[in-house]
């Protein structure tokens, strides 16, 4: 097998059912099987691309302006309390 | 009305033959009568488009800011943030999420006083290629119900085709717009990487994504990217380049244009029914005194397999913000916080994005980051090179749009590589960043096919002059489906 799917699920922090690990097992492998075509290709002397165009970094100044709609960004909160993002404990 | 195009409606409606009104409650009937069949929308946004429509009526009426997507009824596919409207991806996870904005996109087409009658389907964040991958409901083909309409903007080529609206938007990863589109006999563009701003555009692969038209022919093509470009100081990627009247370039004459045919993608695996319509594609295109040129990018054999390891890769990382922290569903009663993410992420995805979340986790982690991420961009280079070389020789290049006409639904869900592989003719495209379109070309046991024809970067002009000639000069986009 090419992947281990627990460890990888983790990284992902992604909860799989026993069903979807042996079903990923069997067809992530053969995906990879497909990817390792590239293998073949002799890319010693290519640049890697990561964009398709020449990006740059684009920079503005670093200045607070007002946000006027953090009622309807709220309102998207699974959990809300006192107009703040409510998460389960962090810390014991 | 609801069977016209933008540009044959407008002048019906500066003409005072028809109101806002009229058309856009006749788009509303026509989805009564065929949406059980198509199921191309997620939502419907009924009673804010006749809102919209009489403001379009009043803006005609007094003569006032007036343009050629005034009073036309749009649909917008639902990855596009919408201000105020659910905006959910097909996804289970973003099944109640109301954006707090409008994404650029949706801004430009607001005010060119566009109806916006609601927000169509698509595979899971864009992750598909039949619009099967909806968390919500299956899209159908209006040629014929029982295949796919393709995808990921299945939901706007299906709505488009089936008369259902008069334009739609569509965004295309690696294909999403162009595939569709053939398969559902409509036109499809994908703007040039940078031509259009992705902000609000939920992100799925950051480096390919693009937003495009879906259209009924080629000259609303031409009228929607006029509308759609431009640089956007929220998108960092999008390019300060200028906007020509894109309606300019709809000139029928391709004399002296050097078309390269790409015999790469004319091989096995391509239906022959379908290499038949673009061998007389091109020869259509020569008797219009077109110079046709073969042209070969060996590499292209190696796109798919460096697509399906970048995008996941990108995939996996833009889609680490669905935690349930912000925004989207949380699963409730988890008892810690890692078992949060956990299980919000489990019952919230479906397999398909499950599936490339851990294929580009994988391509990404320690130790195989080399082999795969790295190994896929340098190849990326080298298909960007091959491109740089045809386009040496060719003003454009010319393929099927995809190597099948739509497949049953259902055929393929099994088999994902099977999926996959629908993509090798419009994958290349998005990796080099560069524009291409889908027309429809013919018809294979009652389906439609496409021609794909791809530009250097920002020629999206001479595309869109290769696209009109070759449909002024067939009658391939005159043909209605059937439901």
């Amino acid at each position: 097998m090419k992947i281990n799917v627990e460890q990888v699920a983790r990284l992902a922090r992604l909860g799989l059912s026993e069903e979807e690990k042996a079903l990923f097992a069997v067809q992530l492998s053969a995906i990879l099987d497909f990817a390792d075509n590239l293998k073949k290709m002799d890319t010693e002397a290519l640049f890697p691309a990561s964009h398709a165009i020449p990006v740059k970094n684009v920079f503005r100044e670093d200045k607070v302006i007002p946000c006027e709609n953090t009622d309807d960004i709220l309102a998207n909160a699974p959990e809300e309390e006192k107009h703040m993002f409510k998460v389960p404990r962090i810390l014991e | 009305m609801h069977n016209q195009t933008c540009h044959e409606l407008h002048s019906l409606l500066t003409n005072k033959k028809i109101s806002s009104l009229e058309l856009t409650e006749a788009v509303f009937n026509r989805i009564e009568k065929v949406e059980d069949k198509v199921k191309a929308f997620v939502t419907l946004t009924k009673e804010e488009a006749l809102h919209q429509a009489k403001a379009a009526d009043e803006r005609i009426k007094n003569n006032q800011n007036i343009t050629p997507l005034t009073g036309i009824p749009i649909a917008i596919k639902d990855n596009l943030c919408t201000r105020g409207i659910l905006t959910t991806c097909s996804s289970k996870i973003l099944a109640n999420y109301i954006p707090p904005y409008d994404a650029t996109a949706v801004t430009k087409i607001k005010t060119a006083g566009a109806v916006i009658i609601g927000k169509t389907n698509l595979d899971e964040f864009a992750m598909g290629s039949s619009t099967e991958n909806s968390g919500f409901h299956p899209t159908h083909n209006p040629w014929n119900i029982e295949t796919v309409p393709g995808g990921s903007s299945g939901g706007s080529a299906a709505a488009v085709a089936a008369n259902e609206v008069i334009l739609a938007t569509g965004s295309d990863t690696g294909g999403s717009i162009r595939q569709p589109a053939s398969f559902c006999g409509v036109v499809g563009l994908k703007p040039t990487y940078g031509r259009v701003s992705r902000y609000g555009l939920v992100a799925f692969a950051s480096s390919l994504d693009q937003i495009g038209p879906l259209t009924k022919d080629v000259t609303d093509s031409a009228i929607m990217l006029n509308v759609l470009s431009g640089h956007d100081p929220k998108d960092s990627t999008s390019i300060d380049f200028p906007v020509p009247d894109y309606r300019k370039c709809l000139i029928d004459d391709v004399k002296k244009v050097k078309i390269g045919i790409i015999k790469d993608l004319l091989k096995e695996g391509v239906d022959p029914e379908i290499k038949k319509a673009i061998k007389d594609a091109a020869d259509k295109l020569a008797n219009l005194g077109a110079e046709m040129i073969e042209v070969s990018l060996p590499s292209f054999e190696y796109a798919v397999a460096t697509y399906y390891l970048i995008a996941p890769a990108e995939a996996s990382s833009n889609l680490a913000r669905y935690d349930g922290v912000k925004f989207g569903n949380r699963i409730k009663g988890a008892k810690d916080l890692l078992s949060m993410y956990y299980e919000t992420r489990r019952n919230g995805f479906g397999p398909e994005v499950k599936r490339r979340i851990m294929l580009g986790t994988y391509a990404l982690s320690a130790g195989y980051y080399d082999a795969y991420y790295l190994k896929a961009l340098k190849v990326r280079t080298l298909i960007q090179q091959d491109f740089e070389k045809a386009f040496g020789r060719c003003d454009v290049l010319i393929s099927p749009t995809a190597p099948t006409v739509a497949f049953k639904i259902g055929e393929k869900v099994s088999d994902p590589l099977s999926m996959y592989l629908s993509d090798i003719a419009t994958i290349p495209v998005n990796l080099a960043g560069l524009p291409a379109i889908s027309i429809p070309c013919g018809f294979s046991r009652g389906l439609p096919m496409g021609l794909q024809i791809m530009g250097r970067a920002f020629a999206e002009e001479i595309i869109l002059r290769v696209a009109f000639t070759y449909e002024q000069n067939t009658e391939w986009h005159k043909k209605s489906a059937f439901v």
